[in-house]
């Protein structure tokens, strides 16, 4: 199962580099919004610093909602999604090699967006470095383990667009409250043990919700 | 149609029993020392958040035996429940800020309770939203399962953060592991309008079962 998945992956990364246009659209995109904020306030009355936080998760919320938006937007196309389901391979597989495509594709834009972020608003990544990237990662794979099971759905409704964002945001806010809590104090200085416990619920939303969407998947496909 | 009408006098009767919540609440019980008034809304505003909570876990359990059993009623349910809990939440959200304005002097504050409401609020919007969006019957009740039963699973989150936040919300006093701390009428007419709040949602719930039932015979494809 885990080599079908990571074949469906490897077609998904393989489709995506040969053409880019996604990756660098969502790549640019991230560089917008992070601009966006910086002309969104007040720079002699609210420091980068404290804004920092939310602006890091505002603009990995947003990127990453776009990148969900194509992941199954790829198969309508040619009506490959049916031919994936043709294939003798597990749904669950199917579920997994998106879940690793879409992880991959976030994690590109994240990483590009990280350091620009420290550059444009100068805030001191490199001390926390580490546990700054295991928030992250946790955040992340909450958000795409839910928004590919949703993504799986709203791509074929009218309105894919608009809905996936209604739909997710909710799931995503939990996850992202517990996150920028953990960011702000770990950019803050304090010590590691303060951010431990929203590492905690962060996990156990990972786990519960990985776990849903593994089970669920199959039913979002299914004819 | 039998339904529909059965729904209509389960909820007629739950209009007159909540008149007779409010004659309770303000005549034959002791007003609250510090809020005088407000607090009467607290009769409304508790039951109907307990159901607003409450319908959304039932959409779950009702997904989940639909993905087993493909029962199309279970499915007319979950729709059901969905939207008695929508409207159950917008009164919560309503009588909140009513509430919430003499007694903390804000119509809203990002507490943690009241996120989370509106949390649920803006899911149940998006469960119906999608159901909306998807034309083929079968898909539209597979899609809505799934949803519901991720819905369920996001309420103990929304719990453990109202837990681990600190709030401005009034700590719960009456479901706890303790006794309830709170003066026995109170109590009685607290639970009289839980009471009466379960028959109007049992009510709403067959009124709009059975309206489904008549929409599927008018338009059997649709």
């Amino acid at each position: 199962m885990l080599r079908h998945a990571w074949l469906l992956a490897r077609k998904d990364l393989l489709v995506e580099f040969r053409s880019r246009t996604a990756i660098l659209s969502a790549v640019v995109f991230t560089v917008l919004v992070l601009m966006v904020f910086n002309f969104g306030r007040d720079p002699t009355a609210i420091a980068a610093v404290d804004l920092a936080p939310s602006i890091l998760w505002v603009t990995f919320t947003f990127a990453a909602m776009l990148a969900l938006n194509r992941a199954f937007q790829l198969e309508l196309e040619n009506q490959a999604l049916d031919g994936l389901l043709l294939a003798p391979i597990s749904r669950s597989s199917i579920y997994l090699g998106k879940v690793i495509a879409n992880l991959a594709f976030v994690a590109v834009v994240e990483g590009v967006g990280l350091p620009l972020f420290a550059l444009f608003f100068n805030v001191r990544i490199t001390p926390v470095l580490g546990p700054l990237m295991v928030v992250i990662a946790l955040a992340t794979i909450g958000f795409v383990a839910v928004g590919t099971l949703f993504s799986a759905m709203t791509s074929r409704t009218r309105f894919a667009e608009l809905l996936l964002p209604v739909l997710l945001l909710p799931f995503m806010l939990p996850p992202l409250i517990w996150a920028v809590l953990a960011t702000a104090a770990l950019f803050a200085g304090r010590p590691l043990s303060e951010a431990t416990g929203w590492l905690r619920l962060l996990a156990a939303f990972d786990i519960v919700f990985v776990t849903l969407a593994f089970v669920l998947f199959p039913a979002t496909v299914n004819e | 149609m039998k339904l529909l009408k059965t729904g209509r006098w389960i909820t007629a009767v739950g209009l007159v029993l909540l008149a007779a919540v409010y004659v309770r609440a303000l005549a034959f019980t002791p007003v609250e020392r510090t809020q005088g008034m407000a607090q009467k809304i607290f009769y409304l505003h508790l039951p109907a958040a307990i159901w607003a909570e409450g319908a959304m876990i039932l959409v779950g359990v009702a997904s989940i035996f639909f993905l087993f059993l493909k029962d199309p009623r279970l499915d007319r349910f979950a729709e059901a429940s969905a939207e008695v809990g929508l409207v159950f939440c917008t009164l919560v959200l309503t009588t909140g800020p009513i509430w919430g304005k003499p007694i903390w002097g804000t119509w809203w504050t990002w507490d943690a309770r009241l996120t989370l409401t509106l949390l649920l609020f803006l899911m149940y919007v998006g469960y119906l939203l999608l159901r909306g969006a998807v034309t083929d019957p079968g898909l539209k009740a597979r899609y809505a399962a799934v949803l519901g039963i991720c819905g369920m699973c996001l309420v103990p989150f929304v719990h453990l953060s109202v837990i681990m936040f600190r709030t401005l919300h009034p700590q719960p006093i009456v479901i706890k592991p303790s006794a309830p701390s709170l003066p026995g009428e109170m109590l009685e007419t607290l639970a009289f309008s839980f009471l009466v709040f379960t028959v109007l949602w049992v009510g709403f719930v067959i009124q709009r079962y059975g309206l489904s039932l008549v929409r599927e015979q008018a338009e059997p494809h649709a």
